[in-house]
Formats: structure tokens, C-alpha cells, sequence
């Protein structure tokens, strides 16, 4: 998407490396009010060392970066009055309680938001007196989210928010961001997770070793690309199949074929299989699901949330 | 509230609520004092040993503080990240470095408010005390013990950092001229004994409690030293995330 220069995330040419890691290599995107933005991209892709960048925690090795009209490192004193954070993991003293950590962050932004009508906003009203380390991860999640909205932010830089967060607390979650965009806050938020992408996002960006490959509305992304996925015999004919709608027919293996196509087809592509006694299960048609353009544009077959899956399970 | 008032009361209520810290900064150094005073088993070298024992306890004290209790503190919100949250917040790293030397001196504050008068009670009775030389000495010696404390938690991990500190404070009370004299010890050892920032402290306040002097001495040259390389160390040393 083009960026404007109202948008309140600006992102241009932006370069951070490590040493001869080159975590970001010349990426431009921007964040609009009121809406989602979705950082998409497997662990390691470059999505963290962006966000910091915005965040003015980290230093960019080359390009531009404004957030809200100021330079994130050497303004961040200004920027972080209206700045809301949630790290990807941790920021809390294992000993420290909910209470007195929502408080110390109220009174840190000093926006008079109330601790406690904080921690009820995310449903941590229960736990306020419990130490951190006591909390689930799903729990430490919201307080961490609390966190980020005591200061009632115009930016929001959230990096997996739903890591770790069981179907409950997922939905709280996102109802939040939600509500947070709907009151203009340009919310940016990292997730290698694409389900989480598709319902929340307005906007998506998919980062690649350090690369976007796409950038746009979801339904931009998706558009152009109806399919007809299903499932049948191992065995089908689809070059006789092809031939008859004229269309071609990709086979994915184990049964499972796709076609290109919108989902005028289907009738044929049933009736088809009928009179040649083939079965059909798992018939879907329409728009891809964001997982299908994902494959589409990096062209990688493991999809994002598996691989970060495996790499999170090599950690100690 | 300002970001700065936010965090002085988060630190402060912390510290004073945590209570292996208390352990540390408050019941050993008072169980030091008390056995040692009643139990004359120490080689004192003086009449009532508390006369020995009672300013090196409160070097003790403030060593405890400044650098094992804000260096196990600090290092562990490094590891938990509580640092980089923190950094992204309107207090900034100046405003987070008073917040815990204030932390620092109100533990220090109530140290002494229960040190000096259960030394008190013990029959300790400092001939010709210069408070204001010994205030001196532990601001000097505060300052010295913080940079080490900070050198070793802002580049150590959380465990390691927490046993380090740990064997540190162990060896330099053994070793500081805080509860055993330097004499005692054998010459070697007292050469480097003299030269710690623990040792200067103790014989700093020794000789500006009990003899009432502010004698430009060597060990008040050794604290000084320490009080401009630890902080100076911490600042080249420390790692934020």
C-alpha cells in the first residue's frame, strides 16, 4: 500500500544488521490509524528487529523510520507518552504482583487510567493480587496487553500478542486490538501465526528473510486467486478431468487436487466426478485462505507457524 | 504522579517488601552484630568487642545494600526483561538510575536506624564520634559498592549474577576487616584485604567513629579509587537487554 504522510508508521529503506546479519534488508511499509496492521513472517524473518526499530529500542542501520511525526531514536522520550508496548515475551519481575505492576505502569504514563479498571478490561481483576510467575501464559499475555494500554496509546506495537494464549483468552485478546483500533490507534502487530493474521488484520505485510512480499488489504492479497480445492481418489484422471472443464488441474498429492478457478465450476467439477464414480470430500471454493496466498508468495512449503513451531522447540 | 515519583515507589515498596533482600540487608548484619557482641569469640583486638564490630557492620550493611541487594535486583530485571519494558516507557534510563540509588539510600536509612541503636544497646560507645566523616564514608563507599554490584548485573546472567554476588559479599566480609581485623589475617592476605573497597570502608568508619578522625589515610584514597572505576566499569560494562 502506498504510504501517506499522515500515516502515523513510516517505514522507508529501512536496513538493520547484526554484524554481517542482515536481520532487514531495505523494507518500506507504513501503518494507518485505526487499523490493524499485521507483521506476518516466520520466527527470524525480521519482524522483531523492525518493531524495536519503531519503538526506538533498537537503532537502524540505514533508512527512514517516523512514528507519529518523530524520529523513534532520537525522540522516544516524546514518542513514548503515546506509545503503548508488549514485548514478545517477559517485562515482568517474576515476583512483582498484578496489582502493583498495573499501578507502577499507570502512574508511569500518568494518563489517570485506573489500575483496576485496567485489569478488568483484560479479565485480571481475579488474579490482581497474585505474584506474575503464578499467572498462566495466557494470563501474563493480558497484562502484558493492560500494560500497553495504560497509556492509552495512538500507536501500538504488539509483538505476538496470542502467543502461548489458550481459544479463551484469544478472543478477549482480539476484541482489544479490535477496540484499540476502532478508538484510532495504528496498532501494529507481529505474529507468525497466520490464523491470527486473518482475523485481525486490516492491513498485512508478510516479511521474509528479512524481505516484505507482500503488502495490502486482506482481501487484496486473496483477490484474484478463487480456487476450488478437494479431496478424491489418488487415482483421478485430472488431465481427462482438465480436459473436460477446461481448466487445469493440479494434483497436491494424497488425493487432494486444486483447481484454478471461481466457484461457477463446481457443479461441473462434481458432476464430472459422478458420472465417472469418483468420490469428492473436503470440496471448497472460493477466496484462498490467507495460509494458500502465503504459500503462494514465498513459495515455501512449510508453512510459517509450523516452522516457528519447530524452532521454538529447539530452544532449552 | 511523574514517571520519576512512579518508579521511586515502585522501587522503594519493592525493595522493603522483598524479603530475601531483607534477609540480607537487615537480619544478618543485626544476628552478626548481636551474636559477636555477646559471644566474644572474635579476635577483636578491643576491649568490648562491639567497639570492633559495630562500624564494620555498618560497612557491612551498606555493602549489602549498594551491591548485593540493587545488583541482584537489577540483574534479574535484565534477565526478565523488565529493563527493556521499562525503556520503552516516558521514565528513560537517568530518571530508572535515581529511582534506585534513592531505593538504595532508604534501605540504608532504615539499616542504620536499626543498627546504631541495638549497637547502642549493646554497649557500644564511640569515644569521639565524627558522624558527618562516617556519613561521608558511606556515601563514598555507597557509590563504590553500587558500581561493582552493577558491573557484575548488567553483564552476567540472572543465576550466575545472583551466585556471584552472593560468594562476593561472603568473601569480602571475611575479608574486609569487618568482623575479623586485618591483623589477623595473614600478611599476603591483608596486603589485599587493605586494598578492597570492603577493608577501606570498615577502617574508614572505625577510624572516623571510634577515634573521631578524618584522616586523609590510605584507605580513604582505596575507597575513593573504587567509588571512580566500579561505576565507571558499570557504565562501560552494562548490557541492557
Amino acid at each position: 500500500m502506498t504510504a501517506t504522510a499522515t500515516d502515523p508508521v513510516r517505514v522507508e529503506g529501512l536496513v538493520v544488521r547484526y554484524g554481517d546479519l542482515v536481520a532487514v534488508d531495505n523494507i518500506s511499509f507504513s501503518a494507518a490509524a485505526g487499523e490493524v496492521t499485521t507483521v506476518l513472517g516466520p520466527n527470524g524473518a525480521g519482524k522483531t528487529s523492525t518493531i524495536e526499530v519503531c519503538e526506538g529500542y533498537r537503532k537502524a542501520t540505514s533508512g527512514h523510520v517516523s512514528v507519529l511525526g518523530l524520529d523513534p531514536s532520537r525522540e522516544q522520550a516524546s514518542l513514548s507518552r503515546r506509545m503503548g508496548v508488549m514485548l514478545q515475551d517477559g517485562g515482568v519481575s517474576p515476583s512483582a504482583r498484578v496489582r502493583d505492576v498495573a499501578r507502577q505502569y499507570c502512574d508511569l504514563y500518568g494518563k489517570g487510567v485506573a489500575p483496576g479498571e485496567l485489569l478488568e478490561r483484560v479479565g485480571l481483576s481475579e488474579r490482581a493480587g497474585s505474584a506474575y510467575r503464578r499467572l498462566s501464559g495466557g494470563e501474563k499475555q493480558r497484562l502484558s496487553l493492560a500494560l500497553a494500554l495504560a497509556s492509552e496509546p495512538d500507536v501500538a506495537f504488539l509483538d505476538e500478542p496470542t502467543s502461548g494464549v489458550d481459544i479463551g483468552g484469544r478472543q478477549l485478546i482480539r476484541s482489544i486490538v479490535r477496540d484499540l483500533a476502532a478508538r484510532g490507534c495504528a496498532v501494529v502487530l507481529a505474529t507468525h501465526e497466520l490464523d491470527e493474521a486473518e482475523k485481525l488484520a486490516d492491513h498485512v505485510v508478510i516479511f521474509e528473510h528479512g524481505h516484505i512480499v507482500a503488502d495490502g488489504t486482506l482481501d487484496a492479497l486473496r483477490r484474484g486467486h478463487d480456487e476450488i480445492r478437494f479431496r478424491t481418489s489418488p487415482t483421478l484422471d485430472s488431465a481427462a478431468l482438465g480436459a473436460a472443464l477446461g481448466l487445469d488441474v493440479r494434483s497436491l498429492g494424497d488425493g487432494e487436487f486444486v483447481i484454478a478457478t471461481d466457484t461457477s465450476q463446481v457443479a461441473a467439477l462434481t458432476a464430472w466426478l459422478a458420472d465417472h464414480g469418483e468420490p469428492v470430500a473436503d470440496l471448497r471454493a472460493g477466496q484462498q485462505r490467507l495460509e494458500d496466498v502465503f504459500l503462494r508468495l514465498t513459495g515455501n512449503a512449510v508453512s510459517p507457524s509450523i516452522s516457528a513451531a519447530e524452532t521454538a522447540g529447539e530452544l532449552p | 504522579m511523574s514517571p520519576l515519583r512512579a518508579q521511586l515507589r515502585h522501587e522503594v515498596s519493592t525493595t522493603l517488601r522483598n524479603s530475601e533482600q531483607l534477609l540480607l540487608t537487615l537480619i544478618i548484619p543485626v544476628m552478626l552484630l548481636v551474636f559477636f557482641s555477646l559471644v566474644d569469640v572474635l579476635p577483636t583486638g578491643t576491649k568490648d568487642p562491639v567497639d570492633f564490630l559495630a562500624p564494620g557492620i555498618l560497612g557491612l550493611a551498606v555493602m549489602s545494600s549498594a551491591m548485593v541487594s540493587l545488583g541482584i535486583g537489577t540483574g534479574f530485571e535484565r534477565t526478565y526483561k523488565v529493563l527493556k519494558r521499562l525503556g520503552t516507557t516516558p521514565l528513560g534510563r537517568g530518571r530508572l538510575i535515581i529511582a534506585k540509588i534513592v531505593s538504595v539510600i532508604v534501605v540504608e536509612l532504615v539499616q542504620f536506624a536499626v543498627l546504631i541503636p541495638v549497637a547502642y544497646a549493646l554497649g557500644w560507645r564511640p569515644s569521639a564520634p565524627n558522624w558527618l566523616g562516617a556519613l561521608g564514608a558511606i556515601i563514598v563507599g555507597t557509590v563504590a559498592f553500587a558500581g561493582i554490584g552493577l558491573s557484575l548485573a548488567g553483564r552476567l546472567r540472572g543465576e550466575i549474577n545472583l551466585a556471584a554476588q552472593n560468594g562476593l559479599y561472603l568473601v569480602l566480609l571475611l575479608l574486609g576487616g569487618m568482623v575479623i581485623p586485618f591483623a589477623k589475617l595473614p600478611g599476603p592476605i591483608a596486603a589485599v584485604a587493605k586494598a578492597l573497597p570492603s577493608g577501606a570502608l570498615a577502617d574508614v568508619l572505625r577510624e572516623t567513629l571510634a577515634h573521631g578522625g578524618v584522616r586523609p589515610g590510605t584507605s580513604w584514597v582505596i575507597l575513593g579509587a573504587w567509588a571512580v572505576v566500579a561505576p565507571a566499569a558499570a557504565t562501560r560494562l552494562f548490557r541492557w537487554e
